[in-house]
């Protein structure tokens, strides 16, 4: 299976070689097989576009009007045989795209929690999962690690082959969160909660940003995604710690006022209630949170 | 002081002195090359007296072709100013790379992607197909006018303001800074305060309404004003993918209409439809405008598809292959384009079924499009192929829309959207499409029936220049965005870190160049063949071996299309009369009963011109007046009872025995 995945994909490589195809060359294991769902998809349409292509060519040089030798049939207009075949063609590739598409994307769906680690290990002795909450600011990324207490800005960091969680929300408009090295992207929208999950493979820094533009300062909503041996992660969290400073809810709707090419900023300590507070639009004190504003309507109103 | 200031507000709302962007070079300059323009095109309308002859000829008119013929214009004008857009862009991307912030700041370079998308669709788009349908299917039909002739007239009016007013966003205030569209909460009052946002509702509502009076216009005209003889499956392939698109038009503009207007009374008097608290949902908006918008790229190429057939059997010499194939494709396209719109966004975390199911109904879209692809080979197939432009212009379709196609269907897999969405594989994948499908099946169109419209061609070789030139520009531009979608680049990006990407947006900036020329060649075609014109003359009425009904018509076809209507016996109606030795009659005529001019529809269209515009200013007093004067307007227009006139049988006969004159000579 290796062998032929790998020849499969030559030619998109050989193609592209020459530039660094992050999409087609991916480092997660869920990129990875999202990856492999394009370049299985891409092959599976060639078999029908690559003749329909040569025939046009072939067909408008061999019936050119200059060729006298070429049959010329200004009648002919139907073929039950060929009618049959060119509804048939497209049928069957779409029929076996379709069944590729119902299984991959029920396998992918990225509020599925994984299956494996990576192909070959499953998640019998995985790691319990890495926990990170997202913000999308006006411009810039929050990160919430609530399993450790400590949050960070514009850098996101993961142990290799532990399994991570996001939940992912937004304070003003939608933003997309998309590491292509690390797996497919999803939306990051205000009042509401998306979720992704996904798994480090190979340890290196990759970049991630908004793939939804958001406003002025969009084109600068980086932030660098480190993928860490355990020690390493470890050592980053201490580093951390170390850094102090914390994010309380008055920190945090500072925080949260636009800003541009914001640098990578750490909190040592964060209030435990501030991603829900986020989530439900009342950090500010003395404002209705969402969830308890539906539980009230749920009690049909106060 | 306080009181000059309420005076102020009251009488002109939010505009003030700053509203002009007099500190923007790249504004003032182009303010002064349009003003000087402008100056110089009205000088020389009034120096060679032509505004009578243009008020009474053009602006009035409600013969179906000049409209056709006005849209085409609007498309071509505003072509240019998306195209300009679209070059800004492609420098900025070219240059901004790590220190290097490039000549365009966000403030200014956002407007310019939103307004790139919002013109090229609406106002280059959506008229090139408009005209190429208003000119055509009344011909193709054998009827003389369309069935509304005064609203037709309206359409066109109400579709120009539109335009109008986002090119007045260029000079007074701003355009909307949310991509073309405007998603909310971005596009809700709290986050896009200024004017842009309101320019883009009030332009599109306008336009909108044209549209879609346009669209009940044409469907009635196909119902109901057929030739005798000819049955649903006898009408042209072109007037049945007409149909189709007007159905489309009819069925989802209105939902255009009310997702913009909820949008605005977020933004004028503070519901929460879409807005981030309060219960709104942004999420339903952008649900709302893609259930028009999907619909809304096939409203664009069906009717390409319908050019496309005309041309690949015309020039091939030879009957479409599988016309029933062909028909029942463009319906069932039709029907599934209402059910594919959540592929858009299968990034907002649908579940999986949902996305599996959406992304599957894409596919099958796929099926009936793939079966036209084949239908025209087969075309091609034991035909004889005139290389003309307009064929030439099909070759490039069909081979650059397959590739367009299955990056479409790659888009529909809704894991490899996941690493796909809104990268610049998306954007090469739609210019691939709307490019390789909607501008080359335009200017397809506009080559073919140029000489219908006008009694001459066009010049062959400047048209091969710009064939060569944009097919060409269009490779060169948009293949460097596939391997830079797949290299993770994200849309609507004005500054870049990445040194190694920059390759690959000069080669991108190259093809926008090719393209430019291609445009400036087709623009020299078009002077050139207008200076040439009596050498370029077609006096037959049928210069490309035709076989549908407009070739069996003068060449410009009179007033009143045809003398007597037809009756039709076969699909290829005038190819079937050619070959049954069909005599053109040259006596016993009648006189013909045509409607009249009328100046309503320009009226009434400036009217809610100046209705969104003070809206958009919030200049209540301004808005309350030209509301009340279109709805007096409106009633006083049906008070003219003099809709119509005779023309009367012996012109009718001067007319048709000029023709019988010239067949003559050339036989």
């Amino acid at each position: 299976m290796g062998r032929i995945r790998f020849i499969a994909t030559l030619p998109f490589i050989a193609t592209l070689c020459a530039c660094h195809a992050i999409v087609l060359n991916p480092s997660g294991d869920v990129a990875q097989q999202q990856r492999d769902l394009l370049v299985y998809s891409t092959e599976l349409m060639l078999i029908v576009i690559v003749p329909v292509m040569v025939m046009t060519v072939l067909f408008a040089w061999r019936y050119r009007q200059s060729n006298r030798a070429a049959r010329y049939e200004p009648d002919w207009d139907h073929s039950i045989h060929l009618e049959l075949f060119i509804w048939a063609a497209p049928l069957l590739i779409i029929i076996g795209l379709g069944g590729l598409t119902w299984v991959g994307t029920h396998l992918l769906d990225p509020y599925r929690t994984l299956g494996r680690i990576k192909p070959g290990e499953s998640m019998a002795h995985a790691a319990s999962p890495l926990q990170v909450d997202v913000v999308a600011l006006d411009w810039k990324w929050l990160f919430i690690y609530p399993q450790y207490g400590v949050a960070t800005v514009n850098e996101l960091a993961a142990p290799l082959d532990r399994p991570i969680e996001f939940r992912i929300t937004a304070a003003s408009v939608m933003n997309s969160l998309f590491i292509p090295a690390l797996a497919g992207q999803i939306y990051a929208m205000p009042g509401m909660e998306t979720r992704l999950h996904a798994v480090a493979n190979t340890a290196g820094d990759f970049e991630g940003f908004s793939a939804n533009y958001s406003g002025a300062g969009f084109s600068d909503m980086r932030f660098m995604f480190r993928a860490l041996v355990d020690r390493d992660f470890d050592q980053w969290l201490a580093h951390l710690r170390a850094g102090g400073g914390a994010l309380g809810r008055s920190d945090y709707l500072r925080l949260e006022q636009p800003s541009e090419k914001e640098p990578v900023q750490g909190f040592a300590a964060v209030d435990p209630g501030l991603y829900p507070a986020i989530l439900n639009r009342c950090v500010e004190a003395g404002k209705l949170c969402v969830n308890d504003m539906m539980a009230l309507d749920a009690k049909s109103g106060l | 002081m306080s009181t000059d200031a309420t005076l102020m507000k009251i009488a002109f709302g939010r505009l003030t002195l700053q509203a002009f962007p007099v500190h923007q070079p790249i504004l003032v300059a182009t303010f002064a090359v349009v003003a000087l323009g402008g100056v110089v095109l009205l000088g020389l309308i009034s120096y060679f007296r032509l505004w009578g002859y243009l008020w009474r000829e053009w602006f009035t008119t409600i013969d179906h072709k000049r409209i056709g013929i006005m849209y085409m214009i609007l498309g071509l004008v505003m072509l240019l100013r998306g195209f300009a857009d679209a070059l800004m862009m492609r420098m900025q991307q070219a240059v901004a790379f790590g220190g290097a912030q490039g000549f365009l700041p966000a403030h200014h370079y956002d407007q310019i992607f939103t307004a790139h998308g919002v013109i090229m669709i609406f106002f280059v788009a959506m008229p090139f197909i408009t005209g190429l349908m208003n000119f055509v299917v009344p011909l193709q039909i054998g009827a003389r006018d369309v069935s509304f002739p005064f609203l037709n007239n309206f359409s066109f009016w109400m579709t120009t303001m539109g335009a109008l007013l986002v090119m007045l966003s260029l000079f007074v205030g701003e355009f909307a800074r949310t991509g073309w569209l405007a998603y909310p909460p971005l596009s809700g009052i709290a986050y896009s305060p200024d004017v842009g946002v309101d320019y883009y509702i009030w332009a599109l509502q306008i336009a909108g309404i044209g549209t879609l009076l346009s669209g009940v216009n044409l469907i009635a005209t196909i119902v109901k004003l057929r030739a005798p003889g000819m049955t649903l499956m006898k009408m042209p392939v072109f007037t049945w993918t007409a149909l189709c698109t007007n159905v489309l038009i009819v069925a989802a503009f209105p939902i255009l209409t009310v997702t913009l207007a909820l949008l605005s009374l977020d933004r004028y008097v503070g519901t929460n439809f879409f807005t981030n608290d309060l219960g709104g949902n942004p999420m339903m908006y952008v649900n709302l405008i893609w259930i028009w918008g999907h619909p809304e790229v096939y409203i664009l190429i069906l009717p390409i598809f319908g050019v496309f057939s005309e041309v690949t059997a015309t020039f091939s010499g030879k009957r479409l292959f599988g016309y029933t194939s062909m028909v029942y494709a463009t319906v069932v396209i039709t029907i599934l384009s209402y059910l594919v719109w959540l592929h858009h966004f299968f990034t907002m975390g649908s579940g999986a079924s949902v996305n599996s199911f959406f992304g599957i109904t894409t596919m099958i879209i796929s099926i009936p499009t793939g079966a036209k692809m084949f239908n025209w080979l087969f075309t091609l197939y034991r035909g004889r192929i005139r290389f003309e432009l307009p064929m030439m212009w099909t070759l490039a379709f069909m081979l650059t829309f397959v590739i367009g196609g299955m990056s479409g269907v790659l888009l529909a897999v809704p894991p490899a959207d996941f690493v796909l969405h809104n990268s610049l594989f998306l954007v090469a994948h739609f210019h691939n499409v709307i490019i390789g499908g909607v501008v080359f099946g335009a200017f397809a169109g506009i080559s073919y029936w140029f000489p219908k419209a006008f009694g001459f061609r066009l010049d062959p070789f400047w048209g091969k220049m710009s064939f060569w030139f944009w097919v060409a520009g269009f490779y060169l531009a948009f293949m460097p965005l596939y391997v830079l979608g797949l290299m993770g680049v994200t849309r609507r990006l004005r500054h870049f870190e990445d040194p190694t990407l920059q390759v690959w947006f000069v080669i991108a900036e190259v093809g926008a160049v090719l393209i430019l020329l291609g445009i400036v060649s087709s623009l020299v075609q078009i002077y050139l063949s207008i200076r040439r014109r009596e050498a370029l003359r077609d006096r037959t009425g049928d210069p490309w071996g035709g076989r549908t009904l407009e070739w069996s018509t003068a060449s410009p076809p009179p007033a009143y299309n045809f003398a007597f209507t037809p009756v039709v016996h076969d699909n290829d109606a005038w190819w079937d009369m050619k070959h049954r030795g069909f005599r053109r009659p040259v006596a016993a005529f009648n006189a013909i009963r045509m409607p009249r001019n009328t100046g309503a529809g320009f009226i009434l269209a400036t009217l809610s011109g100046i209705f969104g515009f003070a809206m958009i200013w919030h200049i209540w007093w301004l808005a309350a007046l030209g509301l009340v004067a279109v709805l007096a307007a409106a009633i006083a227009h049906t008070f003219n009872y003099q809709r119509d006139f005779q023309i009367p049988a012996h012109e009718v006969e001067r007319t048709e025995g000029e023709r019988t004159r010239l067949l003559s000579a050339q036989a």
